[in-house]
C-alpha cells in the first residue's frame, strides 16, 4: 500500500500572552490511500489544531514548531504560502463542523464552487458547470443542475453539508480532513452521510482523518484510531483491538462512556474530573490526575510502547496479559 | 495563581499592557483634577467681569497684562486670561459630559431593562421610540431642543441627555434581552423575587460591561456636542465661557493670525475628548470576547 | 417582497404622521414668534393683524390642522423673515448641501472602507495602526475644529484655498452647482474635507471590526482550505460579507452627515439648508425650522426605506424571509 500521508512528531504551539500552549506536542500518524483515521479527543485535546496543521492553516498566534508532514512524499512544514496554497483544495482539502458557517451566504453554490475550481484550474464556464453537476451528484444531492443557483439558505442542513463536501471533493484530493463534520446534524442524517463517505473513500481512493469527541461515530467508519489527550496521542490502532483491548486507561474510559456499553436503566460510566488547561499541565503523565490506575511512576512522562500495529503512551497498559 | 486574583485586577492587568490607554488614562484623570481645582490654580477668576479689563484683550501668549501676571497662552477678545479660561472652560465640559452621561445612562438603562423586562407592547412601543430617534443625528436633536428650550446649563443637559439616552436604552435592551432568556433568570422569576428585585439582581450586572463602553463614549461625545453647540452659540450664556464659545469668539480673529484664542482651548478639548476615546476603545476590546485570544 | 415594502411604507407613514405632532408641538408650542416678527414699536392694531393673519389666534390643534393641510399640500408658508415661500428658500439652497453631503460621503465611504479593510487584514502592520490613529482622531475630535484648524491651514497660513463660500457655479439642469468649475471645486475642497473626515473614520472603524470578525470565521477559513487565494477572498468573499453593515451605515450616515453639514456650512459660510436652519434657529424663524425638520425627518425615512429594499436584494435571507 501507498503512503498519501506521512505525519511525524508534529508540534503546533501557541504563544498567547500567559505562556506556550503546546496544542500539538509530537504527533505521529500515517495514511493511506483510501483509508479512514479516525481521530478522537474531548475539546482541548489538539485534535482540530492538527487537522488545521496539515493544512498549514493554524490561525495565530498558533505556529507549527516541529516535526514533518509529508503529503505524497513532500514535506509541507515551511513551504512557502504560495505552495501551501496550491495544494490546499487540490491535494488536501477539509470540511467543517457548521456547514451554515462554512458556506457564504451571499453567494449562490455555483459561484462558491466556480472560486474554489478556479483556485486551482482554468476551466470554461461550461466545464465548471460539468464538474459541479458531477461532484454534488456524487454526495447525493437530488437535481443538481436545477440548485447550483441556489443560496445557502435554500438548502437543509444535511444537504448544506453534502455541498461543502462536494466543494471539497471538486479538484479529486488524495486526503481529506473532516473536523466533526457531522456534529451539528440530526443523528439520521449524520448516519446517511457517514455512511456516504466510506462510500466515497472507498471509490475515489480518497484518504481521510475523520476527527470527532464522538467515539461510536468514528468507530463505524475508519479503520484505525488515533486517541488523543492534553495535545499527545495516547493510543493507536486498529478500530476493532482498540475498542476490544485498550491499552490507555483514557480509551477505555472513552468506551465505558459509550451509551452501548450501559446496562438499560444504569447511569453511564464517566471520566471523572475535567480536561486539564494545556498552560498548566502536570509533571509527568498529563492523564494521572484522572486516572484510577495512576501511581507514582505517573509523575515521569511515559514513553511510547509498540505492539505490531499498535502503540500507547501509559505505564500501566491495560489488558495486556490477556491480549499477549 | 491568576485565577484567584479578583476580575477588576486581572481587566486592570490587561490594561496596563496597552501603553497608549494608560496615558490616556492619566491625562484624563490630570485634566479633571486640573478642572476640580481650577479656581485654585489660576490666576484669574474668568466670571468675575470686575477683573476683566480690555487693555488686555487680544494679547498674545507671553503678555504680562494688568494684573501684573503672565498671561502664557494669550487673552481672549474680553479679557480673559486664556489659561484660566481654559481650566474653567474644562470644568464646564466635564461637568456637562459627566452629568448629561451619567443622567442618560441612568435613564437609558431603565427604559432598556423595562423594556426587556415588560415585553409585549410596551417593549415594541419603547423600543419603536428609541430605533426611530438613533436613526435621527444626536447634534439635530441637540440642536432643536437647545433651539427650543432657551439657553443655560439644565437646558443644556436636558438636550444632552434627550439626545443621548437612546444609545444606553438600545445597549441595555440588546443585553437584559440576552439574558432574559437565559434559564437562571426564568429560575429567579419563579422564586418569589419581585419583578425589580430580578431586574436590579440579575439584569443590571450583566448589561454593565457593554454600558460602561457606552458610557465612555457618550461621556466624550457629551462634551464634543456641547463645544459643538457652543461654538454655533447655542450653548451656555456669554457670562460663562466653555471651550465652545471661547473657540467660537476667536474664530473671527483667526484670518488676522490672532489664532491663540481659537487654537489653546481647542486643543485642551481635543486632547480630553481624545483621551477619553482612547480609554474607551481599550475597555470596548477588553469586553469583546470574540477579539480576544 | 410586495408585503414587506408595504410594511415599510406603512411603517414610514406613522413616523411621518408622529414627526408632524412632535415638531409642531415643539415648534409652535413653545415660544412666541410675534416678539420676533413684529417691531416693538408697532400699533396693537398692527399686532393683531399680524396674529390673525398667520392664524396665531386659533386654537392649537386648529392650527395643527391647517399645518398638516398645508403640508400634505406641499405649503410650508412663508418664512417670517425673508418674505418667501419657505420650500422656495430650501430648494434654492438645496444644491449647495447636496453637492457638498454627496462628495463628502461618497469619498469618506470609497477611502474609508478600503483603509478599514487593510487595518481589519493587518491589525498589526504599522500602517494599519497609523490608519486606526486617524480614525480615532477623526472620531474624536469635532467637527467644527476640524474646520478650523483646515482654514487656519489652508487659507490662512498658506493661502492656497479660500475660507468660505461657494466660489464660481455653473447652470446644469437649472440648478446652480459648484462642482463643475474649478474655482467651485476649489471652494468645495475644504468643506468636503471637515465633512467627510469624521465619515472616513467611521468607515474605517466599521470595515476594520466587520474585517476582523469576518476573517476569523468558518467561511474564511474553509474558502482558504479550498485553496483559493487571499486576493479573491477578499475581494468575493468579504466585500460581499461586509457589504451588507457598509450599506445600512451609508444609508444611516446619510443623513447624520446632512446633519453634521450643519456645522460644516456655518463654519464655511457654505449657503446651504444646514446654514439656513442655523440662522433660523438664532432668529426664531419658525416656518424654516419646521420645514427644515419634517423635510429632514422625510429624508430620513425615504433612506431607510431604502436601505431595506436594497438590504432585501443583497442579502438573499432576508429577501426569503420577507417573501
Amino acid at each position: 500500500m501507498s503512503k498519501v500521508l506521512d505525519v511525524q512528531n508534529l508540534q503546533t504551539h501557541f504563544h498567547t500572552r500567559d505562556g506556550v500552549v503546546k496544542a500539538v506536542e509530537g504527533v505521529s500518524f500515517s495514511l493511506e490511500k483510501g483509508e479512514i483515521l479516525g481521530l478522537v479527543g474531548e475539546s482541548g485535546s489538539g485534535k482540530s489544531v492538527t487537522g488545521f496543521s496539515l493544512l498549514g492553516l493554524v490561525d495565530a498566534p498558533g505556529k507549527i514548531v516541529g516535526g514533518k508532514i509529508e503529503l505524497n512524499g513532500e514535506d509541507l512544514v515551511g513551504l512557502s504560502e504560495r505552495k501551501l496554497r496550491a495544494k490546499r483544495g487540490k491535494d488536501i482539502a477539509m470540511i467543517f463542523q457548521d456547514p451554515i458557517a462554512t458556506l457564504n451566504p451571499l453567494l449562490t453554490i455555483r459561484t462558491q464552487m466556480q472560486l474554489a475550481l478556479e483556485a486551482h484550474a482554468r476551466m470554461s464556464k461550461k466545464d465548471i458547470e460539468a464538474r459541479c453537476i458531477e461532484v454534488l451528484t456524487k454526495v447525493g444531492i437530488p437535481d443538481p443542475a436545477a440548485r447550483l443557483d441556489n443560496y445557502p439558505h435554500e438548502f437543509s442542513g444535511g444537504m448544506r453539508q453534502r455541498v461543502a463536501i462536494a466543494i471539497t471533493l471538486l479538484h479529486g484530493p488524495g486526503v481529506i480532513v473532516a473536523d466533526e463534520p457531522t456534529t451539528a446534524l440530526d443523528v439520521s442524517i449524520q448516519a446517511q452521510i457517514l455512511s456516504e463517505m466510506k462510500r466515497l473513500a472507498e471509490e475515489t481512493g480518497t484518504a481521510m482523518i475523520w476527527i470527532s469527541h464522538d467515539l461510536a461515530t468514528v468507530s463505524s467508519l475508519a479503520s484505525r484510531l488515533l486517541v488523543m489527550y492534553a495535545g499527545r496521542v495516547v493510543e493507536e490502532g486498529p478500530t476493532a483491538e482498540v475498542l476490544r483491548d485498550p491499552r490507555h486507561p483514557y480509551t477505555q474510559g472513552l468506551i465505558d462512556s459509550l451509551p452501548a456499553m450501559a446496562a438499560p436503566g444504569e447511569p453511564l460510566e464517566q471520566i471523572s474530573g475535567t480536561t486539564p488547561s494545556l498552560l498548566s499541565l502536570p509533571e509527568g503523565c498529563p492523564f494521572a490526575p484522572r486516572c484510577s490506575y495512576a501511581t507514582d511512576t505517573c509523575s515521569s512522562a511515559p514513553t511510547v510502547q509498540e505492539a505490531p500495529g499498535r502503540a500507547w503512551r501509559c505505564h500501566h497498559p491495560l489488558n495486556l496479559k490477556e491480549a499477549v | 495563581m491568576s485565577d484567584t486574583q479578583s476580575p477588576l485586577y486581572r481587566f486592570w492587568r490587561e490594561f496596563r499592557e496597552n501603553k497608549l490607554a494608560v496615558l490616556a488614562l492619566v491625562v484624563v484623570v490630570i485634566m479633571i483634577v486640573l478642572a476640580v481645582f481650577a479656581p485654585y490654580i489660576v490666576p484669574q477668576n474668568p466670571y468675575d467681569l470686575e477683573t476683566l479689563s480690555l487693555l488686555d484683550a487680544r494679547r498674545g501668549p507671553g503678555f504680562i497684562g494688568s494684573g501684573g501676571y503672565v498671561h502664557y497662552l494669550g487673552t481672549d477678545p474680553q479679557g480673559r486670561d486664556l489659561l484660566s479660561a481654559i481650566f474653567y472652560g474644562l470644568r464646564i465640559s466635564i461637568m456637562i459630559g459627566l452629568a448629561a452621561g451619567c443622567i442618560a445612562l441612568v435613564l437609558g438603562t431603565a427604559v432598556g431593562i423595562f423594556a426587556a423586562y415588560a415585553g409585549g407592547r410596551t417593549e415594541t412601543f419603547l423600543m419603536r421610540v428609541v430605533d426611530l430617534q438613533l436613526s435621527f443625528p444626536a447634534i439635530l436633536l441637540a440642536l432643536v431642543l437647545v433651539a427650543l428650550l432657551g439657553q443655560g446649563k439644565f437646558q443644556l443637559i436636558s438636550a444632552l441627555v434627550a439626545a443621548q439616552y437612546a444609545y444606553f436604552a438600545r445597549t441595555a435592551y440588546g443585553a437584559a434581552k440576552g439574558e432574559r432568556k437565559k434559564d437562571y433568570v426564568e429560575a429567579a422569576l419563579a422564586t418569589p423575587l419581585s419583578g425589580f428585585q430580578v431586574a436590579y439582581r440579575h439584569l443590571l450586572p450583566n448589561c454593565m460591561p457593554p454600558l460602561i463602553v457606552v458610557a465612555t463614549v457618550q461621556i466624550a461625545s457629551a462634551i464634543s456636542l456641547e463645544a459643538t453647540l457652543s461654538f454655533l452659540g447655542l450653548g451656555l450664556p456669554v457670562t460663562e465661557p466653555s471651550l465652545g464659545m471661547l473657540i467660537s469668539n476667536g474664530f473671527p480673529y483667526m484670518m488676522s493670525g490672532r489664532y491663540w484664542i481659537s487654537v489653546y482651548p481647542g486643543v485642551a478639548l481635543i486632547i480630553l475628548i481624545v483621551a477619553i476615546n482612547i480609554v474607551g476603545d481599550q475597555i470596548r476590546d477588553q469586553f469583546n470576547p470574540r477579539l480576544r485570544k | 417582497m410586495l408585503g414587506f415594502v408595504i410594511q415599510r411604507l406603512l411603517q414610514a407613514f406613522v413616523v411621518m404622521a408622529a414627526m408632524s405632532v412632535i415638531v409642531f408641538v415643539g415648534v409652535y408650542a413653545i415660544g412666541n414668534p410675534v416678539e420676533i416678527i413684529i417691531p416693538p414699536e408697532a400699533t396693537d392694531e398692527i399686532r393683531a393683524e399680524v396674529i390673525r393673519k398667520l392664524g396665531l389666534d386659533l386654537p392649537l390643534w386648529q392650527q395643527y390642522f391647517i399645518f398638516v393641510t398645508n403640508l400634505v399640500q406641499g405649503d410650508f408658508g412663508r418664512s417670517y423673515i425673508y418674505n418667501v415661500p419657505v420650500l422656495e428658500l430650501i430648494a434654492g439652497r438645496l444644491p449647495a448641501t447636496l453637492e457638498l453631503v454627496l462628495i463628502s460621503i461618497i469619498s469618506a465611504t470609497v477611502f474609508g472602507v478600503t483603509l478599514g479593510i487593510y487595518a481589519g487584514y493587518r491589525p498589526n502592520s504599522i500602517i494599519s495602526k497609523a490608519i486606526m490613529a486617524i480614525s480615532v482622531l477623526g472620531f474624536s475630535v469635532p467637527s467644527f475644529w476640524v474646520g478650523l484648524i483646515l482654514i487656519l491651514t489652508f487659507a490662512v497660513n498658506m493661502g492656497v484655498l479660500p475660507a468660505g463660500g461657494r466660489g464660481e457655479v455653473v447652470n446644469f439642469l437649472g440648478v446652480q452647482w459648484s462642482f463643475l468649475t474649478i474655482d467651485g471645486l476649489s471652494h468645495i475642497l475644504l468643506p468636503a474635507l471637515n465633512l467627510a473626515f469624521f465619515k472616513l473614520a467611521m468607515m474605517i472603524r466599521l470595515a476594520r471590526a466587520g474585517t476582523r470578525e469576518i476573517m476569523l470565521t468558518d467561511t474564511i477559513k474553509f474558502a482558504r482550505a479550498a485553496g483559493i487565494s487571499e486576493g479573491r477572498i477578499l475581494r468575493r468573499h468579504l466585500m460581499k460579507l461586509i457589504s451588507v453593515p457598509i450599506i445600512t451605515v451609508f444609508g444611516l450616515e446619510l443623513g447624520s452627515t446632512l446633519a453634521f453639514a450643519v456645522v460644516t456650512e456655518t463654519i464655511f459660510s457654505w449657503p446651504g439648508i444646514g446654514k439656513l436652519i442655523i440662522d433660523s434657529i438664532t432668529v426664531l424663524d419658525r416656518p424654516v425650522m419646521v420645514a427644515y425638520l419634517i423635510l429632514t425627518a422625510l429624508l430620513f425615512v425615504l433612506i431607510n426605506l431604502t436601505v431595506d429594499l436594497v438590504f432585501a436584494l443583497i442579502d438573499p435571507r432576508i429577501r426569503a424571509g420577507a417573501a
